[in-house]
């Protein structure tokens, strides 16, 4: 089969286009965003500030800032304080199917790796579920690969299952039409994750290679396309490192700071996936996110959008996830499992990639109180 | 005569509203005591019945709850959660909030005066957290609100008083209980919302926030009841009285 087909800039038949200008300005802005002209002297009177322009983000972002890590730390302690208070919101993924359709060159799901697939049949997926809210747990994230063998009809009937169960049911499945997501809405569904992995077209065209997700606008106006089908909230994020992860962070952020001016109503939260460097690998590519580059990305989101969700992967250590807890997350997953079930039963499928904290809810719960923070199980009422 | 807060015929002796949410579950109780609130907050969409870290586990007896409409987006929405807070058992009060702004988390008076009218026909007894707003106060009460909520500055801010002027012009134009809902930061605004005639402060963040949660709580107790006595006791008083006695532009009138 012949590899990079199509013109990633193009839509696909039966993508749906939407009147927007918001990727436009985003990527100018990006294109434009020269961190280097940041100096501490910036960063310095960025943070006497209560509240910041796009401006004062990009200079956060800035290697200027990195200097200032400990005051940023502070700062958006107290600011996450105020708005969020000591709450912790605690949710589990469950990956339904992991059939993907996509060759994402860095993805373990991608369709040229042999792995195992599989797809949870409904009895499975309500089982899991069982075991699921039997740990407490009231949110979840439903995941899916981008796959015809998981289409919407079945993403549909497992969110349908999901509200037995639980109060807030996310979905990370491959973008939709606003049709499509005004359906999954219907059926329970009210969250909405879309990761653009890199803002840079060019990076982007060369690490998608196949797929519909090959397709850079339609999966940059996928969160807007879920807004618009009622969803009540979206999450951005950039996997950092594939590109250089200063300006895909700066335009995560600008992205879903223009969707909320647009739609104000919308909740906005981030997440933050990162490449781990590659030990021997050069010690000083700029590319590469150590913790202190990941926790500078974190803490700039928080000083800029003080109201923003921010959610920390199990990707990261147990040591890095309870010192940010509180600081600047705000919402933390526990009990995961990335492989296709196997919550209880062996799984279907083969794991997506490698976890870092294992820790069950109960004992995420017994840190978070160790620490003085609350665990929030339900903190949403479907209307 | 004793001096009580009146909401929808309901008497209370404490004039401080407890917000919850912001600091653990666990700390409600001691938090109350030291505050000794009557009633207290709190966010439907926290109650998770039957499940952990129910906030309606942590109520203790006696305290009025006041169930708020937090999530609510519009009139109809906000109107749903006070139903499914009365069926949960949270009784007829509810603190009506209606929220279409994310980032300053504003609320959206012409949805709150729609809310308003549909609750009150319903039964409720209806706080409304409202941007003061003169007319719209006079809607709300119109439409039977039982007290009025105007924030004194954005939610969570901890600013104070930013809006002390338009609170007063409320206060003295409205007959209804006027109790200033967001944005107190410390025990002195508090104290100063009290002085200025105000019914009763609601507080959560700056309690929340605290490095003692209970001993802030009881701070926060102590202020206003110093700027209740502060207000009844006539505040204005002593600046009339000096400018009667120097009079400079008229002590030359004969009798």
């Amino acid at each position: 089969m012949k590899l990079r087909e199509t013109n990633h800039m193009e839509y696909m038949e039966g993508m749906e286009v939407i009147a927007s200008d918001i990727m436009d300005r985003v990527l100018k802005a990006t294109k434009e965003y020269d961190y280097y002209k940041y100096t501490s002297v910036d960063v310095y009177s960025v943070l006497q500030k209560d509240a910041l322009t796009v401006d004062d983000f990009a200079a956060l972002l800035s290697p200027a800032a990195e200097d200032f890590l400990e005051v940023m730390a502070q700062k958006s302690k107290q600011e996450t304080a105020k708005h969020f208070g000591n709450s912790l919101c605690m949710f589990t993924p469950l990956y339904i199917s992991n059939y993907c359709e996509n060759y994402c060159v860095y993805c373990g799901f991608n369709c040229q790796n042999k792995i195992k697939r599989g797809k949870l049949s409904f009895a499975e997926i309500e089982h899991e579920m069982e075991v699921i809210a039997a740990t407490g747990l009231r949110e979840i994230l439903l995941l899916t690969g981008e796959s015809r063998k998981s289409d919407v009809e079945y993403i549909g009937e497992a969110v349908r299952l999901a509200t037995k169960y639980f109060t807030n049911i996310g979905i990370e499945i491959y973008p939709l039409n606003t049709d499509e997501y005004a359906y999954l809405h219907e059926c329970g569904a009210d969250f909405v994750s879309v990761y653009q992995e890199t803002y840079n077209p060019d990076k982007y065209e060369e690490l998608h290679l196949r797929g519909p997700k090959r397709i850079f606008p339609y999966r940059f106006y996928a969160q807007e396309r879920a807004i618009l089908g009622g969803m009540r909230g979206v999450a951005f994020g950039s996997l950092l490192g594939l590109d250089d992860f200063r300006k895909d962070a700066f335009a995560a952020g600008l992205h879903a700071m223009l969707l909320q001016q647009k739609y104000p109503q919308a909740e906005i939260s981030f997440s933050f996936p990162r490449l781990r460097p590659f030990i021997n690998n050069a010690d000083n590519n700029p590319n590469d996110v150590h913790e202190p580059q990941l926790l500078q990305v974190m803490l700039a989101y928080r000083l800029f959008m003080t109201y923003a969700g921010i959610t920390i992967s199990t990707r990261e250590r147990a040591g890095f996830r309870d010192k940010v807890a509180g600081m600047v997350a705000t919402k933390l997953s526990a009990g995961v499992k990335v492989s296709v079930g196997g919550h209880d039963e062996v799984s279907k499928g083969d794991e997506q990639f490698e976890i870092s904290d294992p820790r069950t809810v109960s004992e995420v719960k017994q840190m978070l109180k160790a620490r003085g923070l609350q665990t929030v199980y339900s903190d949403y009422i479907r209307v | 005569m004793e001096d009580k807060l009146i909401i929808g015929g309901h008497a209370f002796h404490s004039r401080f509203i407890l917000g919850s949410g912001k600091f653990s579950l666990e700390m409600t109780n001691a938090v109350i005591e030291n505050a000794g609130v009557e009633m207290a907050t709190l966010a439907l969409r926290r109650a998770n019945v039957g499940g952990e870290e129910n906030i309606l586990d942590f109520m203790p007896e006696g305290i009025t709850l006041l169930p708020n409409t937090s999530g609510a987006r519009n009139a109809d929405e906000a109107a749903r959660i006070a139903r499914l807070a009365r069926e949960l058992g949270c009784g007829d009060f509810v603190k009506l909030e209606v929220i279409r702004d994310t980032k300053y988390l504003l609320p959206d008076n012409f949805e709150t005066i729609r809310a308003t009218e549909i609750l009150v026909k319903e039964g409720f007894i209806v706080m409304a957290y409202m941007y003061p707003d003169l007319n719209v106060a006079r809607d709300l009460a119109a439409a039977g609100a039982a007290a009025i909520m105007p924030l004194g500055s954005p939610i969570g801010s901890n600013k104070g008083l930013l809006t002390k002027d338009f609170i007063k012009i409320l206060v003295d134009e409205i007959d209804l209980p006027i109790i200033v809902d967001a944005g107190i930061g410390r025990p002195s605004q508090a104290c100063e919302a009290m002085e200025l005639g105000v019914e009763a402060v609601m507080a959560n963040t700056a309690i929340a926030t605290a490095r003692d949660v209970p001993l802030m709580a009881k701070a926060f107790k102590l202020a206003i009841e110093s700027g209740r006595a502060a207000y009844l006791a006539g505040l204005g008083r002593v600046l009339e009285h000096k400018a009667e006695a120097s009079s400079p532009l008229t002590g030359f009138l004969e009798a």
